[in-house]
């Protein structure tokens, strides 16, 4: 009696512990999607884009909507569907936003895109709880199914067809982000312009379009994630975008803030900080869990973990 | 025009699955797409009409506005603005306590931000310390209003020494973060912490101010009416409690006022300039950051006991992120680190937020709307002029 | 007499880079000591070492001043201004820009003269008074640098010479008994630079000891009573301006390396 015992203590937590690792990675890979946006944004802009879990949000309700409008079409297709009218129209998003709101800006003002970005979230979120209501939206399972990985007596540990599809589509997308900034004439410009943009504008690189492309790409992902969210969770509502947004935002500074693999480390951290925080401890807390993490890793290592440490120049 | 163009045709596409296709549930709960047609069609003609009057706006040059007669009119309208509340009834009052319990936290926050220049995002953490140190104390320990009032300020102030450690050496948008943080880890502690908070419920019962040691009942051993001899004013209580809040309103923005023409507010002023170069003068710069984010968390502590007296109970609900961004609005708007500017922009962004109580559904969109506009054309806020603190030249 | 500065063996290190190498040089009270060299020779380093913006990695910088020696590479740089009266200014002008010319010189006298924040905020006697001193002492030294009729305006609003100027009267405001001034005479006409010559010869007759970085050859040998040249990391002449010009090392220095 006493040997089972200790059998179910030292086995039975692996399973538990792996089903908290898949679930962990999956919550991750859609904070890391948000998270390369502000990353982005703020390696070139130098400016934290509040709207930009908002952003997500919305992103969550067009692929509802899409998911509702292709319902009709074999699951893979209206998925596939979904995601290219997330991902276009989201980008779209992020070029309206960032020429409505933050194009205009006086430079001198150190609050103001700050304030402006506050007013576009606010905005935002109000739009959408006046056009598609506030109530919570759910949607039937769009995957179903998964597998069974390690079964340990009544307990399985299981990956769901869904996660699979997330974490691969996330590896996926993230490749091709990843790409396109190393390896395009864009990617180039952005990252010359990161560097230095009065010098970068001198060399004839379009400051203005390249910041646009950032916020673009930034909000597409941001779109991604949030079918991403949609399909995982099954449910929304229009209020979501702040929590994931300040998660996103501290996955982002954890990876180390205008890194894109920085952003998907943390993003991984923040899901699996998170994850296990409820799985064994208490779920009441796990959202204190993230920002107590934040603050420990702002205070010990500000450049966060993939980030370089800048001097201060005098 | 072919901005406008261009700014109705973005609307329209993004306004058409949005705004056009709107997710209803059916009769079996499920989300089905219903098809309105008349929002996409507002969005767009609004977005056309609106880039539209940008382009004028550009066309057309605004006159500065005379800024010392418009100083001048601000000071004189506030009398008449105090009296207002007394004569709008039990509304008018309640409005009226509000908007001071604001002004009570935009004063603060303005020595954080306007003075010091730092960004905290988390302030409405020490607003809730305040309101719940409140409650705490006059519905569980036996205190009065009057007792509470000064130790709801000196913990809040306490709270933002505990933060400002750690934190303080942070560049500011890191800052910014943290404090946005530490204000939503307040909020969590406080709905889970249920044997001290009650939790989402609550802590109700949180007694109105008494007048010196009299209560406002109509009957009972200690009503003030029955010790003046006076016939039952059943809006006694609620004029009390706005009069004394508008004098300790007025008295910490006099305060905030003399602070910023002192020594200590250049030396906050000196840093949000230019640290280095402040540092390079000896001035020490987490010493001051934490005098500025005490001080302000003090004013937050306060504003927070005049909001748990007033409601009469508090609950973690009431003190989310959006009342940092409310209270941070105020004094940008207000025209960072002016006084006045603040007083103003408090009265006019959430007296006038009140009166369209009806419209809630949009005046949260309208608001947002105006952040935007307001950081746009007049970023240095409303009021914006800095008048030196000493003229050598009067 | 003692030296009122000396600097031993100081380095620094930024990684693998070294960017001052066992530097060591002392200079004496009421002079004008220059410090030059061609670019990257690790002049604002060497500064940032003295006036504590960066913590040598080895060495001492010591600090003789009437009331007791300190060791500056121990100190928080903070302390370094308020203590041991250290003032520097900035290659690239760093005024408080929205602040009014004479609220800058205030600021400067923040750690020295001014009153607690409560007798200032109670409107005290004792704290106007002290604020009273502040102001006069202000408008002198603004009168001084020719700044009294723009005392309050904000400080970004000033012709560029004025910023120069109203920069070096804020670091005198702090009451240093070592001015640091990291090139005054950037960007200044022929006119203005004259001018600041002056000015700084007039502070030395009041006893002031003063060091400084500047590219300017023709004020460094006009007013400088001692010049120390350093050349990638290390010093190599040290001296009074007439014997520096003609050292052999010096011109090799400035004129390359094929020398």
């Amino acid at each position: 009696m006493l040997s089972s015992r200790l059998h179910d203590l030292t086995r039975l937590p692996l399973a538990y512990a792996l089903q908290q690792l898949i679930n962990g990675l999956t919550l991750g890979m859609v904070y890391g999607l948000i998270a390369v946006g502000y990353s982005l944004v703020y390696g070139i802009v130098g400016m934290i884009n509040f709207a930009h879990g908002d952003v997500f949000m919305v992103g969550s309700f067009l692929a509802l909507i899409a998911l509702l409008a292709f319902g009709g079409f074999p699951v893979p297709l209206a998925l596939a569907l979904a995601l290219l009218v997330t991902l276009a129209l989201c980008g779209l998003l992020g070029f309206a936003i960032e020429r409505v709101a933050y194009r205009p800006l006086n430079r001198s003002h150190r609050l103001a895109p700050l304030i402006s970005a506050i007013g576009v979230s606010i905005v935002l979120q109000n739009a959408m709880q006046l056009l598609q209501g506030a109530r919570m939206k759910p949607i039937a399972p769009v995957i179903g199914g998964g597998m069974n990985l390690l079964t340990q007596g009544s307990f399985a540990a299981r990956l769901s067809y869904a996660q699979l599809a997330i974490i691969g589509v996330t590896l996926l997308v993230l490749a091709g982000a990843s790409l396109l900034i190393r390896r395009t004439d864009l990617g180039r410009a952005m990252r010359a312009v990161e560097q230095d943009r009065m010098m970068a504008a001198l060399l004839g690189i379009d400051t203005g379009r390249t910041i646009s492309l950032a916020f673009v790409l930034g909000a597409a992902l941001a779109g991604i994630a949030g079918l991403m969210f949609l399909v995982y969770y099954g449910v929304i509502d229009f209020f979501m975008g702040f929590e994931a947004g300040i998660k996103a935002f501290t996955a982002a500074v954890l990876g180390g803030i205008g890194s894109i693999e920085g952003a998907v480390l943390g993003g991984l951290l923040i899901g699996l900080i998170e994850t296990f925080w409820s799985g064994y401890g208490s779920a009441a807390y796990k959202d204190a869990a993230a920002f107590s993490v934040l603050i420990l890793v702002l205070m010990f290592r500000p450049q966060g973990l993939l980030g370089q440490k800048t001097a201060e120049k005098v | 025009m072919k901005n406008a163009l261009i700014s109705g045709l973005i609307a329209l596409v993004l306004a058409l699955p949005l705004a056009g296709l709107v997710t209803t549930p059916d009769q079996s709960l499920h989300l089905v797409l219903v098809f309105h047609p008349l929002p996409v069609a507002a969005i767009t003609l609004g977005a056309f009409l609106a880039q539209l009057a940008l382009g004028l706006l550009h066309r057309i040059k605004l006159p500065p506005l005379p800024m010392p007669r418009v100083a001048g009119l601000a000071l004189w309208g506030l009398p008449v603005v105090a009296l207002l509340p007394l004569l709008g009834g039990r509304r008018g009052l309640d409005i009226g306590l509000l908007v001071l319990t604001y002004m009570m936290l935009a004063t603060g926050l303005n020595i954080v931000v306007g003075l010091a220049g730092l960004l905290d995002l988390g302030y409405v953490a020490f607003y809730a310390i305040g309101a719940y140190a409140t409650a705490l104390l006059t519905t569980a320990a036996g205190f009065g209003f009057w007792t509470a009032l000064p130790v709801a300020g000196l913990m809040a102030a306490m709270a933002g020494l505990l933060l400002g450690i750690p934190v303080l050496r942070l560049r500011g948008d890191y800052l910014a973060i943290v404090t946005l943080g530490f204000g939503e880890i307040v909020r969590v502690v406080l709905l889970n912490w249920q044997s001290l908070t009650n939790g989402a419920n609550g802590i109700i019962g949180v007694p109105y101010p008494r007048f010196f040691g009299l209560d406002f009942t109509r009957f009972g051993h200690d009503s003030v009416f029955r010790a003046f001899g006076l016939p039952f004013w059943p809006l006694a209580r609620p004029v009390w409690f706005y009069l004394l809040a508008l004098g300790l309103t007025l008295a910490a923005n006099l305060v905030v006022a003399r602070l910023r023409r002192a020594p200590i507010g250049r030396a906050w002023e000196a840093l949000r300039e230019d640290e280095i170069a402040a540092r390079a003068l000896g001035l020490d710069p987490v010493k001051l950051k934490l005098g500025a984010f005490a001080s302000g968390a003090f004013f937050a502590g306060l504003a927070g006991a005049f909001f748990a007296a007033r409601q009469g109970f508090v609950s973690p609900d009431s003190f989310t992120f959006s009342e940092s961004a409310l209270v941070l609005a105020i004094v940008v708007m207000g025209g960072a680190g002016r006084q006045i500017g603040v007083v103003w922009a408090a009265i006019v962004m959430i007296g006038g937020f009140e009166l369209v109580r009806d419209f809630a559904q949009y005046r949260m969109l309208v608001f947002g709307a105006a952040l935007i506009f307001i950081a746009v054309v007049r970023p240095g806020g409303l009021f914006a002029l800095r008048l030196p603190s000493v003229r050598l030249r009067s | 007499m003692m030296p009122l500065l000396e600097i031993e063996d100081v380095c620094l290190r930024f990684g693998g880079v070294t960017a001052l190498d066992r530097v060591s040089f002392a200079i004496a009270r009421g002079k004008i000591a220059a410090l030059i060299g061609p670019n990257g020779a690790g002049k604002t380093s060497l500064f940032n070492c003295i006036t504590g913006f960066y913590r040598p990695t080895s060495g001492v910088v010591r600090l003789r001043d009437g009331d007791g020696t300190r060791e500056l590479q121990l100190m928080a740089q903070t302390e370094i201004a308020a203590q041991a009266r250290l003032a520097r200014s900035f290659q690239n002008i760093r005024l408080f820009g929205a602040m009014s010319c004479l609220e800058n010189l205030l600021v400067a006298q923040y750690r020295r003269h001014a009153p607690g924040a409560l007798p200032s905020v109670l409107g005290l006697r004792r704290a106007r008074a002290r604020e009273m001193a502040a102001v006069e002492r202000g408008r002198a030294l603004l009168a001084r640098f020719g700044l009294e009729t723009v005392a309050d305006d904000r400080a970004d609003s000033l012709p560029y010479g004025a910023q120069r100027r109203l920069e070096i009267a804020r670091a005198l405001a702090s009451e240093p008994v070592l001015l640091c001034l990291d090139e005054p005479a950037a960007g200044l006409n022929e006119h203005e630079s004259a001018a600041l010559a002056e000015r700084l010869e007039g502070l030395r007759a009041d006893g002031l000891s003063v060091l400084l970085i500047e590219h300017d050859m023709g004020l460094v040998m006009r007013i400088a009573d001692q010049v120390i040249v350093l050349d990638q990391g290390r010093k190599i002449a040290d001296g009074p301006p007439a014997q520096v010009k003609h050292d052999p090392k010096v011109i090799a220095a400035y004129l390359g390396e094929e020398t």
